[in-house]
């Protein structure tokens, strides 16, 4: 039951052969023999997922059902989920029940689909390999010595797991397509503005943006498809139409441009990692399309903006984790300011007091200049870049990172080295752009990610492409030892 | 040494929304503490500002008023800071794009001449919550009714010169807000409040001395008194040989002082950068063009046409113009009653002494505008007198009928008859010999104190109704 895709079970639910309490209680047996490895889950929601699938049986029953009504699935814990505890992976929010639900979350529920519980992730996705969780490092399903990257690790590892039918994640730069490429499986971080980031706890506004991760693309279109559109609770998400993603998914590729940046083939790149990359790119030749060389001049500048521009929103973002009204509170304060330090030194863990400190800096009267501005002026450079580029191509190619999965504890002690395994998917977040990682030839059989980069709103073109690779070869079918 | 004030404001308008400027939840004053406040207000996690559209629209409203250049695209950024009743740990607010940029208001000094003050800009941004320090022992309550209130910040030039014209400008930008419809102007609830930049420099020098940032000023007596006083404290320092510090200080109404709140040593840096969660606010001369079609006529140019189409002296013109609402009513009166200046002066003696009396607003007024057009109707026609006049108003001010009813019912009509006239003072004159007698062989000049004697004997055997001219002349004639 768990290797079936989205629509092969929701067809199953509705033709009778099994019923959604019959599968969630199929997910959470999976989890509750399998997660103690892999600690993909924060909280499981065993109960409210049983009610929730009692009442999906019912909704099938009557006929009257949602795109997703009965399907299993993990949100990432930074989705605020009413009466759930909504921690993002610190020890700030250990004590918090959410009071609301994320837009992501009750279009989800909307759709039908039943939450099994909430997934690891760096601690306020801040992270490239959930080792900042507070919870503990997820392990990598395909080799638990490896991280399974990050900051959406936890749904990462669930999805490859077979824990769940499907996931959320979040990706600022790079947070749910880098986790993809480790664990081999599909992920999409939509365009700025696709998905709404109401009740997504807020780590870097200008960049943050929700998405599906799941098995296959045909996944990703059905998710997608309930999570985009506009919000008016979200002023930065954009009234554009959601296209039908599952209708253009076997479109032809006849005449396809793709693009691959001579930026993302350098150096920095493992050679066996190129080379599954060059596999993947002959079968795109095979379904007829062409390939032509593209350069992003400005790719080297992605990483050092991002850690200026993402810190500085970070260091606004999370002063709201004071101690005053919910979340972390030290025992007796002293006073106001002691409150304040104990409560914040003691909820936050070290990644996020250093992008505090970063962003502090940054903002910092006599520095905004020199570090923000500047970096806001970078950004458009970079985002001038992809816009020339897409004058001359359809959709541009390159790995999702430049290594397979790492060994737990071998970055951790070293940011720099950490944040340059985001090297290749940090530039679309400060462009706001599409992008999607898909597994392709695995490296001893670790797995490696195609990032494929589409123009603003080309979501349905993404899809389409990731489909019929997928449709072409098997790769994104094989599942981790002990985990079929 | 002569001394010369320097004296900028920024005030604080509260804006007439029904909600606040990025939540849905209602604004409305003093309902329980926390009642008010939804998970936007709170700061919850993952929540996101939503604009209210409304506060545009009155931003751009008071810009228009005060001829500003109205900012087309203007953003709204993060002010961070640390404080228990700042529930995001930042304000949002307006810094390097206002949406109302340079104006200019001006405003009469007392020799009648008339002073430009700048307005260097207004912001948009959202209130903060309160901390209730005393009704928790040793501890601080939060209530974030307050907070993501709108608020319109105005700025001033460094223009004024004397608590006099701070008090004078702070009058003017009241009323305009008000006329507008912008604000409520309640200084008690903190819907409209004052801080005042104050230093002193010797008179002639060109630089500006160091500023005290005066606040929590919560009348127009106390911006006078208050500015008054750091005036006097900062001379007092530096002709003790002292310098004058940047620093915020507290004006304390009841021991009448200023205090220091903090230092610039100790002030925030507050990180402003642009919120990445709003979009800029851009609008084109369409919408301002929409927003201002229903601006209301403004207090200067009412003043003026009043002036012009009463022929009142300034003073008048000035007292009438007051509100919207008291020049509405004034008008009402002058137009159903058909004189102007009695009109004014009913509107300015009797009825606002009833207002003030009764502690009602103008438009709390028991009488209509129709109702004292119809009593000053009859003082012109003769009906009664301006005396009687007065007893008819207290009687419709108590809800006793309309003006006809009541001359009616208490029998006022003043007596024009003149035969009925003559038989009084017929009356008069045979029951006062003595007087009479006096009268007629006094000197002409002395005649006219003596004839008040008569006159009063016949209006009190009338009951004060008789016309009280023809009363003088029958009396004159028969002596």
């Amino acid at each position: 039951m768990h290797n079936k895709s989205i629509s092969e079970l929701a067809s199953g639910l509705r033709a009778g052969e099994f019923s959604s309490v019959e599968l969630v209680q199929h997910y959470l047996g999976r989890i509750g023999s399998l997660d103690k490895g892999l600690n993909s889950f924060i909280t499981v929601c065993g109960e409210r997922a049983m009610a929730q699938a009692r009442a999906a049986d019912e909704q099938l029953a009557s006929g009257v059902t949602g795109p997703l009504t009965g399907i299993p699935i993990a949100q990432k814990d930074i989705f605020c989920t009413q009466g759930v505890k909504t921690s993002c992976g610190s020890r700030m929010l250990d004590s918090f029940i959410s009071p609301y639900d994320a837009t992501v979350v009750s279009k989800l529920q909307a759709a039908g689909a039943v939450t099994l519980g909430k997934a690891n992730m760096d601690e306020f996705a801040m992270g490239s390999s959930n080792e900042t969780s507070w919870y503990g490092p997820v392990k990598n399903p395909w080799d638990t010595d490896k991280v399974p990257g990050g900051s959406s690790g936890g749904s990462a590892a669930a999805v490859a797991a077979r824990l769940c039918a499907a996931a959320t994640g979040t990706d600022t730069g790079g947070s749910i397509r880098q986790p993809a490429a480790f664990c081999g499986i599909t992920g999409l971080k939509p365009t700025y503005g696709r998905v709404s980031r109401y009740g997504m706890i807020a780590f870097a506004s200008s960049l943050d943006q929700g998405g599906p991760m799941t098995r296959s693309a045909e996944d990703a279109a059905l998710m997608l498809q309930v999570m985009a559109g506009v919000d008016n609770r979200d002023s930065t998400s954009v009234d554009e139409p959601v296209p039908d993603y599952s209708v253009t998914l076997g479109d032809d590729l006849d005449g396809l441009r793709i693009g691959l940046p001579k930026e993302y083939f350098d150096a920095g790149l493992d050679a066996e990692v190129a080379a599954s990359i060059d596999l993947a790119i002959a079968e795109y030749k095979k379904l007829g399309a062409e390939v032509v060389e593209i350069t992003l001049p400005n790719t080297a500048l992605a990483v050092p903006t991002y850690y200026v521009v993402a810190p500085a929103e970070c260091s606004s973002n999370l002063a709201r984790f004071d101690g005053v009204r919910y979340g972390h509170r030290c025992d007796d304060p002293k006073d106001l300011e002691d409150l304040y330090k104990r409560s914040r030194s003691e909820g936050f863990g070290a990644e996020v007091k250093r992008r505090i400190l970063i962003g502090t800096y940054a903002l910092s009267a006599g520095y905004y200049d020199a570090y923000y501005l500047k970096a806001q002026q970078i950004r458009h450079l970079i985002s001038d870049d992809f816009k020339r580029a897409f004058e001359r191509v359809d959709v541009i190619m390159g790995p999702t990172t430049p290594s397979t999965a790492f060994g737990i504890g071998e970055k951790a002690d070293d940011p720099v080295t950490m944040y340059l395994s985001d090297i290749y998917t940090i530039a679309v977040n400060l462009a706001g752009l599409p992008g999607m990682s898909i597994p392709v030839q695995p490296v001893s059989g670790r797995p490696v990610g195609l990032q494929l980069i589409g123009n603003y709103f080309a979501e349905a073109k993404l899809l389409n492409v990731a489909h019929r690779l997928q449709q072409a070869t098997e790769w994104h079918l094989a599942a981790p030892d002990g985990f079929e | 040494m002569q001394w010369e004030t320097v004296i900028g404001l920024e005030i604080h308008a509260q804006l007439a929304t029904n909600s606040k400027i990025f939540s849905g939840a209602s604004i409305a004053f003093g309902a329980e503490p926390n009642t008010q406040a939804c998970n936007v207000d709170l700061g919850m996690p993952g929540v996101l500002p939503v604009l209210n559209e409304e506060v545009v629209r009155m931003a751009v409203k008071f810009g228009a008023a005060i001829g500003a250049e109205l900012g087309q695209r203007s953003v709204f950024a993060r002010k961070n800071y640390f404080y228990p009743d700042l529930p995001k740990g930042y304000q949002i607010s307006q810094f390097e794009l206002p949406i109302v940029g340079l104006g200019e208001v001006d405003i009469v000094l007392d020799d009648g001449s008339v002073k430009p003050i700048g307005v260097t800009r207004a912001h948009l941004e959202e209130d903060a919550g309160k901390s209730l320090h005393e009704d928790f022992h040793g501890m601080t309550g939060i209530d974030l009714n307050r907070a993501g209130t709108p608020l319109l910040e105005i700025v001033s030039e460094p223009d004024m010169r004397s608590a006099k014209e701070a008090v004078a400008y702070a009058k003017v930008v009241h009323q305009i807000v008000q006329y507008i419809g912008i604000c409520d102007g309640n200084m008690q609830e903190g819907s409209f409040r004052v801080d005042a930049n104050v230093s002193v420099r010797p008179k002639g020098q060109k630089e500006f001395g160091t500023r005290a940032e005066l606040k929590n000023i919560n009348s127009f007596r106390f911006i006078e008194k208050a500015i008054n006083i750091e005036v006097e404290r900062q001379i007092d320092v530096i002709e003790a040989g002292g310098k004058v510090v940047q620093e915020t200080r507290l004006y304390d109404a009841d021991r009448d002082e200023t205090r220091s709140m903090r230092s610039k040593e100790e002030a925030n840096d507050y990180r402003y950068f642009p919120d990445p969660d709003l979009l800029p606010v851009e609008f084109d001369d369409a919408f301002v063009a929409a927003v201002t079609a229903d601006m209301p006529e403004l207090p200067e140019a009412k003043c003026k046409r009043f002036s012009e189409q009463y022929g009142f002296g300034a003073k008048d013109a000035v007292a009438l113009i007051a509100s919207r609402e008291l020049a509405d009513y004034f008008e009402a009166v002058a137009k159903s009653s058909g004189d102007a200046k009695l009109s004014a002066n009913w509107v300015m003696g009797d009825l606002s002494g009833a207002l003030n009396r009764d502690g009602k607003s103008i438009t709390e007024s028991p009488l209509a505008a129709e109702m004292l057009g119809g009593l000053i109707q009859r003082i012109l026609d003769n009906t009664i007198s301006g005396k009687i006049a007065k007893q008819v108003f207290e009687a419709m001010w108590n809800g006793e009928g309309s003006v006809d009813e009541i001359i009616e019912a208490k029998g006022l009509k003043q007596i024009t008859d003149s035969g009925a006239i003559e038989q009084i003072v017929d009356e008069v004159i045979a029951a006062n010999p003595q007087q009479v007698e006096n009268y007629r062989s006094a000197e002409e000049q002395k005649r006219g104190k003596m004839l008040g004697f008569f006159v009063g004997q016949v209006m009190k055997a009338s009951n004060g109704k008789a016309n009280p001219q023809q009363v003088n002349e029958l009396l004159k004639q028969k002596l």
